[in-house]
């Protein structure tokens, strides 16, 4: 990243050097600071790694409040750093979803192009989810705690001031009055109306391939995101299917006396084969489907993004042609111009930095859920293994323990 | 099913007739048989390659149905139809030509309803027997995928298998499978039918008929028979349930494994969008079709195994007519003894002329003067006669039940085991199966991990 002197002076906390081998931080100038953010697409993902996370977030502990007017939940925010722009190295508090929401639009209105993990979203009264369901809580708090160490990870976003006083203040509410608010994102809104009425003169090749991918990326993720939840519908209705399995061979059982012991051993394995189909659902439902989800949620961001690139290009297009019939001065051009080379690189930058994370998420989720897919067929395989039939059919012959391996190699005959 | 052990001597007999009338060829042994065993295991072991070894009529010949084919052709209401025959295949045991290829069956083409015709006629000729049911006429117990069209070719197939079926277990059976008109029906296709009909046996059918629908109460049943009984009403009903469920359980693993053939369909999209990701999650697409073709073979071989419980669940109808027909056999002797019973009393009545029975007769003598004397003895003499009638006719009732019941536990040990080894088979190869759906399905996602690796 190339800084611009303007977003160097919005903080001055040093980031640590460190190289992840001796694990000892070093300090280091703003200068060579810089240079680190350098952009160099081949080492990229070192980098990544190299540079340190000095702060460390979690979100946990909800509690639910009462009083007159309403009920909302908070969650416990601990951080833990050793950046000097903190005064202190350990800060606890308590934020509700309010409060993660206005940090998200100040990250927003101040980056406006950089890419910003999403929030989970708000209650929907559609979703059959109750509001302070047990699920519903703990997957929320998940998706914040994710939030809040994207940014933490981000090389700028972590340096901003409101990210600093979310995670400090014991209150924010008299933070959240203050600053930029209402009336400019009402202004952006209009803006970007009358930008859209009017349209780009040209939009730089790479970011028509971006906004067409963004497209696309949208569409897929929410196809597989569809297809996923489906499959767990489907597993589901499998499920309650085999619990009513299993028992009739139990219950076949009870008339039976020779035949009593297979008959059992196959009921067993249904029963076991249904504990692990429930527990196949759990780690679907827990890993794969919130990373879907979230990538769902980011291709929004990504539109918003790519919107507020084209705006803040549109604007400064406007305010040129404006030049020649002198209603504007050159300087606001200038800064107009700047700002539309910040928020393009800004976006370059964290363009290829989010589809890396990207990559490694949904790779990770991928790759989970073929091993517990494995695990689920080893452990039904394994079950069902002749050990207990075997022995059953030892017990009476060894005709009939014989007639097992030769079934397992010759096709079914009367 | 246990057994009560009074019944183990028949039919160890029998076995060893059995044995007896085979020991010429004991080169026929299936090669199973383990040498180092006990003497239970080794009776265990000719019990099962009974089956093997087969009858005299297996050893002679083998059977199979080897087609199905469409005719049309216009039935008794001479309307158009459209029908399938099966083609019967019937060869000389061993038998081998010059070249040394097997040599030329003979054949027949046999419709169902001559299948039932031959098991009706076997049903009515031999009461006592528990004869192996046809498969079903309609399909039952369907899942989604399967039609319940008759003429569907995977029902049709299906069909035959279990014709064939029907078939080797009459071939295979110590008394049926010595019957002359089963042996008409796998050789004589013209003219079989009124072979059948020539031997009566309709109206040996309708009166079958007429005593399974009767109401009549025994009063000393047989307890071993009502134990039969009721063992084969819980059988019918846990295997209906099982099967039901079955096909649920079948039905909604189809949903699972088709479902995943959209992720093939979206994966192969994403890919094309992207650069790095683009291979990995093709090839992970690919297995993902893999994945949800799957599903088709090994359902299809899972109905293997539902027509094995189907041939079980049908065979306790045959368990409980024999049971049925025991009663009526056992109603009829007591009625035979209480009509012999009464006519004793009656006679001894005239003799003492006390009158213990009430009866109109006695009442009206009474009243309106007694008999001569001549009169009595006449009655008397009549009444002797009926009484030897009667004894004869409940000594030939008592023999008849005796050979019916010795004749039918002889069958019944058989079934059982029979039905221990098939069903405990069944199982066995069900767990199989699961087994090899469980490969498959480790073989499919561990290549998906690996694509997505790739990623």
């Amino acid at each position: 990243y190339i800084h611009k002197q303007s977003d160097l002076n919005e903080r001055t906390c040093v980031e640590p050097n460190t190289s992840l081998a001796d694990g000892n931080p070093m300090p280091n100038s703003p200068d060579s600071m810089v240079n680190q953010f350098r952009l160099d697409e081949e080492n990229e993902e070192e980098q990544q790694g190299a540079i340190n996370k000095d702060i460390f977030v979690t979100v946990d502990n909800p509690e639910s409040h009462i009083s007159a007017i309403e009920t909302f939940i908070t969650y416990r925010v601990v951080t833990r750093t050793t950046c000097s722009e903190f005064d202190s190295s350990e800060y606890e508090v308590r934020r509700r979803y309010q409060d993660f929401l206005w940090l998200k639009s100040r990250l927003e209105e101040n980056y406006p192009t950089l890419i910003i993990h999403p929030l989970p979203e708000k209650f929907v009264m559609k979703s059959m989810v109750e509001r302070f369901n047990d699920d519903f809580i703990e997957t929320r708090r998940k998706a914040l705690h994710r939030f809040l160490n994207r940014i933490a990870d981000h090389p700028i976003l972590s340096c901003s001031h409101h990210f600093k006083v979310f995670l400090t203040e014991e209150e924010l509410a008299p933070h959240r009055k203050l600053g930029p608010g209402f009336l400019s994102r009402m202004s952006e809104t209009m803006r970007a109306m009358a930008n859209s009425v009017r349209g780009l003169r040209s939009k730089l090749e790479e970011f028509a391939v971006m906004q067409e991918y963004v497209d696309d990326f949208s569409n897929k993720m929410c196809s597989v995101d569809k297809v996923t939840n489906r499959i767990i519908k489907e597993h589901r209705e499998y499920m309650d299917e085999l619990k009513q399995y299993g028992p009739t061979y139990f219950q076949w059982a009870e008339s039976e006396e020779l035949l009593a012991e297979p008959l059992k051993g196959v009921g067993s394995c249904v029963e076991r084969c249904s504990k692990e189909t429930e527990e196949q659902i759990q780690h679907l439902s827990e890993v794969l489907v919130p990373t879907l989800h979230e990538y769902v949620l980011c291709a929004d961001t990504l539109k918003a993004v790519m919107r507020r690139r084209d705006n803040i290009q549109a604007e400064f297009e406007a305010k040129n042609e404006a030049l020649a019939s002198r209603t504007t001065d050159k300087e606001m051009v200038d800064d107009l111009a700047d700002r539309v080379e910040q928020a393009n690189n800004a976006l370059r930058g964290d363009w290829s930095r989010w589809r890396t994370s990207m990559r490694a998420d949904l790779k990770s989720a991928f790759i989970s859920t073929a091993a517990k897919n494995v695990d689920y067929y080893e452990k039904v395989s394994l079950t069902y293994c002749p050990s207990s039939l075997y022995a059953v059919c030892l017990q009476t012959s060894r005709t009939l323990a014989s007639w097992f391996f030769r079934a397992a190699l010759l096709p079914h005959r009367c | 099913m246990r057994i009560a052990s009074s019944a183990d001597s028949s039919s160890n007999n029998s076995r060893s007739q059995m044995i007896m009338a085979d020991s010429g060829s004991s080169d026929e042994v299936a090669v199973i048989c383990n040498t180092d065993i006990t003497s239970t295991e080794s009776e265990n072991n000719l019990i099962n390659t009974m089956v093997e070894r087969g009858t005299a009529l297996l050893k002679k010949m083998e059977i199979s149905v080897a087609e199905a084919d469409k005719r049309t052709g216009k039935n008794t209401v001479n309307m158009q139809e459209t029908y399938t025959v099966y083609l019967i295949e019937t060869r000389p045991a061993e038998s081998v030509s010059e070249e040394g290829t097997p040599a030329a069956p003979d054949t027949l083409w046999r419709r169902y309803s001559e299948f039932e015709l031959l098991r009706t006629y076997l049903l009515v000729t031999y009461p006592y027997i528990i004869v192996p049911p046809l498969p079903e006429k309609r399909a039952e117990f369907v899942w989604h995928k399967l039609s319940a069209d008759n003429l569907d070719p995977d029902f049709v197939e299906r069909r035959r298998v279990g014709l064939e079926n029907f078939l080797l277990r009459l071939a295979s059976h110590p008394v049926l499978s010595n019957d002359n008109i089963f042996f008409l029906f796998l050789t004589e296709e013209k003219g079989w039918r009124e072979a059948v009909l020539e031997t009566g046996f309709q109206d040996k059918a309708d009166s079958r008929l007429k005593s399974l629908s009767a109401m009549f109460r025994v009063k000393n049943p047989d307890k071993r028979f009502t134990a039969l009984k009721h063992y084969s009403e819980d059988l019918s009903t846990v295997i209906s349930q099982l099967l039901r469920i079955r096909a649920r359980v079948a039905d909604r693993l189809y949903g699972v494994y088709k479902v995943h053939a959209n992720y093939g369909r979206v994966f192969s999209e994403w890919s094309a969008i992207e650069k790095e990701m683009g291979d990995g999650l093709q090839s992970a697409g690919h297995h993902m079709d893999t994945y949800a073709a799957s599903i088709d073979d090994i359902l299809e071989e899972e109905e293997h195994y539902a027509d094995q419980l189907k041939e079980y669940l049908f065979y306790t109808e045959a368990v409980r007519s024999v049971c049925r027909k025991h009663e009526l056999i056992q109603y009829e002797l007591e009625m035979a003894a209480q009509d012999l019973s009464y006519k004793k009393q009656q006679k001894e009545e005239l003799e003492t002329g006390t009158v213990r029975i009430f009866s109109l007769k006695g009442m009206t003598s009474k009243l309106f003067g007694q008999e001569t004397q001549e009169q009595r003895e006449s009655k008397v003499a009549a009444l002797e006669q009926s009484i030897q009638e009667g004894e004869d006719a409940l000594k030939e009732k008592n023999a008849e039940s005796q050979e019916f019941v010795e004749k039918a536990w002889n069958d019944i040990e058989r079934f059982n085991e029979q039905k221990e080894k098939d069903l405990r088979e069944a199982l066995i190869s069900y767990a199989i199966m699961q087994i090899s759906m469980c490969k498959k399905g480790i073989q499919v996602w561990s290549n998906a991990k690996e694509c997505f690796n790739k990623m």
